[in-house]
């Protein structure tokens, strides 16, 4: 007992560091890839590289002044931030991130809580994000932010429901909740989820951008309409907390795509880091290639961001009732008949076979899709547009 | 209630979201690796695609003669000219009757950088210069005496030449 305290609480630690390193680390990646996208340099002066910029902005932000609006609530003010910022670690804990670790008195698995509800335990916590952002807008006693804090509501709704569908599309593949069993599953069939989920991966990446609040789904920010949205009152580290709040939900969002879909930590093309006898050197040559997937999936988080532009709203709420949701429904459904079919019909076991054979499906059902979407018929222009 | 948004009918080739997408991603990804345009200013000071023009007007130089004294006359046409008034001259004269500055002082913080005290110099003494790095600790340092003036080492200004007006 006292063995697994200990090892939690450093892999407590570990997690944590990592994250904050990571999010302070991304704050710098956003703004010098963006630098790079739109040929400039980006923030080079503080460190080599620019790498001390995150440690000069968190202490400046730390040395400013709060501004408290005067007609504020103040508990749910200043207990906005901290709502928003805690949901985003909480989901890092059931996350898997290396093989198992030997040490003197057993093998750790390295994932601090390994749930045997893991799946679950995110749905529930990383909806609770949000209520940092609507308490944000609603106790600045600020239109736009409340406006702000109102869309934040409204499209985390729409999309947390396609998310959880595509995300039961993986269960339903894996047979268990837990997230090291997912991340196993994939390891065992040496397929990775993204080929016999594709279009659930797709549907999910979306979903997570929009949970993230990211652009093309930042509407709850949207300086252009809304000053800045839910954060428009708040100011030196209060304001900075918001920003690693979408920071870590950025990264827990990314590390969950890599545990359902890329397969977790495994490394591609070899199963020697798969299975015991446990080594140190597995373990680090696993935790990077789960860093690289993860840090592969930032990256695409940030190209997309200054890449494309802002959704309208409307056709923000059309996509994800009118496409999202239908989409993967329909794909639940197809799916799940398509797995009892090989499963109780064919009574083949899962393996790289059966994954393979649901590539195919995916496949055919990607092209049918990518041909209609890029037909331009599914976010049209406007409501009164949309009968063309 | 519908929200009514003009539409362009646009052509399919144009509409297609998928391809617009990627497309984008994939310029924006060939931009991280394009040389960059920033010039890193305080170790870089001017690059092939910018650099300071000829007729820059930054702040004055006196030039001086062979030996070493300033080439005012104090005739007074730059205070006379000076459209902020931030020139102040007390003229002097010696024994041979040369007449020479007593005080001369540029304010800084008053000149509007316009040129017309080089312009009507009779001696080409006083210049506005080829120069912009101003910051002083306080701002009596604003307040240039002659001695500052002459000792003053970077290039002039090039006025708009009448005869010249395009600078060939």
């Amino acid at each position: 007992v006292t063995f697994f305290l200990v090892s939690s609480v450093a892999k407590m630690l570990f997690v944590f560091t990592m994250t904050m390193v990571g999010v302070a680390l991304l704050t710098l990646a956003e703004r010098r890839i963006c630098a790079w996208m739109q040929d400039r340099m980006g923030p080079n002066r503080v460190g080599p590289q620019g790498l001390l910029q995150p440690a000069a902005d968190g202490l400046k932000n730390i040395f400013k002044e709060e501004a408290m609006p005067a007609q504020a609530d103040r508990a749910l003010f200043m207990l906005a931030p901290a709502v928003a910022f805690t949901p985003a670690l909480l989901t890092f804990a059931v996350i898997p991130f290396a093989a198992p670790l030997p040490t003197p008195w057993g093998d750790v698995p390295m994932v601090v809580a390994d749930l045997p509800v893991g799946f679950l335990y995110i749905l529930a916590i990383s909806s609770l994000g949000v209520y940092g952002i609507v308490l944000a807008g609603w106790a600045s006693n600020n239109k736009y932010s409340l406006l702000g804090g109102l869309r934040a509501s409204a499209q985390m709704i729409s999309y947390e429901i396609a998310m959880g569908m595509t995300a039961v599309a993986v269960l339903l593949l894996a047979g268990n909740v837990t997230l090291s069993q997912v991340v196993a599953r994939q390891q065992e069939a040496g397929v990775w989820f993204v080929l016999p989920l594709l279009v659930g991966w797709i549907v999910f990446l979306v979903a997570a951008f929009a949970e993230t609040n990211r652009v093309p789904f930042d509407l709850p920010e949207a300086e252009g309409e809304l000053v800045a949205g839910y954060h428009t009152e708040y100011s030196a580290m209060k304001f900075s907390m918001f920003y690693i709040a979408e920071y870590s939900n950025m990264v827990t969002a990314s590390a969950l795509m890599t545990s359902l879909f890329f397969g977790g930590w495994d490394i591609p093309f070899t199963t020697w880091d798969n299975a015991a006898p446990w080594t140190v050197a597995k373990t680090l040559a696993t935790l990077g290639m789960f860093l690289a997937k993860t840090g592969f999936f930032l990256f695409a988080y940030i190209w997309v961001r200054w890449t494309l532009p802002r959704f309208r709203y409307d056709q923000l709420m059309a996509l994800g009732w009118k496409v999202m949701l239908p989409l993967a429904l329909g794909y639940l459904a197809l799916l799940a008949t398509a797995i009892w079919y090989l499963h109780a019909v064919l009574d083949w076991p899962y393996g790289r076979k059966f994954a393979l054979a649901l590539f195919g499906l995916n496949a055919v059902l990607f092209l049918v899709l990518g041909w209609g979407v890029d037909r331009g018929r599914i976010v049209s222009g406007s409501v009164a547009g949309r009968r063309a | 209630m519908a929200i009514t948004v003009k539409v362009m009918r646009r052509p399919t080739r144009e509409a297609s979201y998928l391809r617009a997408t990627l497309s984008g991603m994939a310029l924006t990804f060939r931009h991280i690796f394009r040389p960059k345009v920033t010039m890193q200013y305080p170790e870089e000071t001017s690059t092939r695609d910018w650099r300071m023009a000829d007729r820059w007007r930054g702040t004055h130089r006196m030039l001086t003669d062979e030996q070493g004294r300033a080439k005012c006359v104090a005739c007074g046409l730059c205070p006379q000219i000076c459209p902020a008034n931030c020139i102040k001259l007390v003229p002097g004269e010696d024994e041979e009757g040369h007449r020479y500055p007593l005080i001369y002082e540029i304010d800084e913080f008053r000149c509007i950088f316009c040129g017309y005290c080089q312009e009507v110099c009779p001696e080409e003494a006083i210049h506005v210069g080829w120069h912009y790095e101003n910051a002083e600790y306080s701002r009596d340092r604003f307040v240039y005496d002659l001695e500052r003036l002459c000792a003053q080492t970077h290039p002039v200004s090039t006025l708009w030449d009448p005869s010249d007006p395009r600078g060939e």
